[in-house]
């Protein structure tokens, strides 16, 4: 996509990049294997759960090998990738909530979609609520799966407990994720952010207009702190 | 605050641990009576939402019907025999309604099943005394159990040929299924095929994956669930 012309800022003091460095090269795969490793997590919990689709491709003691590993793995990409300062800088911005997140999310419930009414730093009050939640969600859908992959640590009326909330917690994070999706699928510009690791100038001063990461640089080489 | 909600998140899902069982008898309850009212069937698709589960071990399963089911009556018995869908249902038949009981958790309660009482195959073929145990393959041509000689001559198991007072549907094992009713319901082979008399017991295909091979329902697999019988 070629990024479009700025008209409306002709006076700049000297020529700005036309694009922002989004994402390091690290985190971009750490999301590109968490993605696989959840799709195949979700598709063998379908083969698994749907009537139809166990029909369809039987084979059960397979698809629970395929299930168990892929579940356990889950967590190994963003661990594997806490190593690089950028991802260790983003959560730290992920983990901060300043007075423009509750704006954010007050225009979200009163369905105002001017982008002036919806401030947002390097990630929006959503993203955040996303990336902490899908967080907690996928090590409670881990500690319940060890409780029913390995039946003899637990007595019994808790693994039927851990199969109570494995089941509606999946159920909940499949809407959840569709919706993570389904966001990316109508921002053509926040996917390129994470295939190509940049985006737009334009776009980020539209969706993410506090985020200024050149002005950060310069102030202050080592961190990204975030207006509060 | 984002560490709040990840830790909120994971408290959550303790406490939902802890307070699984008193929740779990409310959404069976609920989801039980909306399911009797649902038309469309989603709540089939909902957690607990009640029913049985297919499971099946292999890929795919070829469909059996009146015109080449046969089931084969072998190993150490005096008088080998190959049945019909037809043969079988000329035989006395028994009907028993009990509960079924998955060794996952679900249970269906209050299910019929109607067939041909083992113990009259079984004495039909004229077992020897060198036997002991009974063993069962199915057409799916992976599946396989077992019980001993006394366990399977109990009255309360059939080969099956009608479950909820209609011929046994492909999904539900059909044309005719093993039916253990003491037992978690993976004793209850689908599909099945072969009836081997042997002279002692071999583990069925989730026997070898670990699963009880004396799996009494209530008594096996570490579960204390309701007997079925």
């Amino acid at each position: 996509m070629n990024p479009p012309p700025e008209p409306e800022r002709p006076a700049q003091p000297r020529q700005l990049p036309t694009h922002l460095r989004r994402f390091s090269t690290a985190e971009r795969w750490a999301h590109r294997a968490t993605a696989l490793l959840a799709g195949v997590c979700v598709l063998t919990a379908a083969c698994l759960y749907l009537p139809q689709l166990a029909q369809l491709v039987g084979r059960r003691a397979l698809v629970v090998t395929v299930h168990q590993w892929t579940g356990a793995a889950l967590p190994v990409p963003v661990l594997a990738a806490l190593g690089s300062r950028a991802l260790r800088a983003d959560l730290g911005l992920l983990n901060r909530f300043g007075p423009h997140d509750r704006q954010w999310l007050r225009a979200v419930l009163r369905r105002d979609k001017r982008p002036s009414a919806r401030p947002a730093h390097k990630f929006n009050a959503g993203q955040k609520l996303y990336a902490a939640w899908a967080a907690g969600a996928t090590l409670v859908m881990l500690g319940t799966g060890l409780m029913m992959w390995f039946t003899h640590l637990t007595p019994l009326v808790w693994r039927t407990a851990a199969t109570f909330v494995h089941d509606w917690l999946a159920l909940t994070l499949g809407i959840v994720l569709a919706g993570h999706i389904g966001m990316a699928m109508g921002d053509p510009e926040a996917r390129r952010g994470m295939r190509t690791g940049s985006v737009t100038r334009a776009w980020a001063e539209r969706e993410h207009p506090l985020w200024q990461p050149e002005a950060e640089e310069t102030r202050q080489p080592h961190r990204t702190p975030e207006p509060r | 605050m984002g560490r709040r909600v990840f830790l909120g998140t994971l408290g959550l899902g303790a406490l939902g641990v802890l307070a699984a069982p008193a929740l779990q008898r409310g959404t069976e309850a609920f989801l039980g009576g909306a399911a009797d009212r649902d038309p469309t069937g989603l709540t089939g698709l909902l957690p607990n939402g009640g029913g049985f589960r297919y499971y099946s071990v292999t890929s795919s399963v070829p469909h059996k019907d009146a015109g080449n089911y046969r089931l084969t009556v072998d190993g150490l018995v005096d008088r080998p025999a190959t049945y019909t869908l037809a043969g079988l249902r000329a035989l006395p038949q028994t009907r028993m309604v009990r509960d079924v009981q998955c060794v996952t958790g679900w249970r269906v309660p209050g299910t019929p099943f109607e067939g041909v009482r083992l113990s009259e195959l079984l004495d039909a073929a004229g077992v020897r005394s060198s036997a002991g145990a009974v063993r069962f393959t199915c057409f799916d041509g992976a599946y396989s159990e077992s019980l001993t000689l006394e366990q399977a001559r109990r009255a309360d198991v059939l080969v099956a040929l009608r479950m909820q007072d209609e011929d046994l549907g492909h999904s539900h094992g059909g044309p005719v299924r093993l039916y253990v009713a003491p037992m978690y319901f993976y004793k209850s082979a689908k599909w099945l095929s072969g009836i081997t008399v042997t002279d002692e017991v071999r583990p069925g295909y989730w026997e070898e994956r670990g699963y009880d091979v004396d799996a009494w329902v209530g008594r096996s697999n570490g579960r204390d669930d309701e007997p079925t019988t």
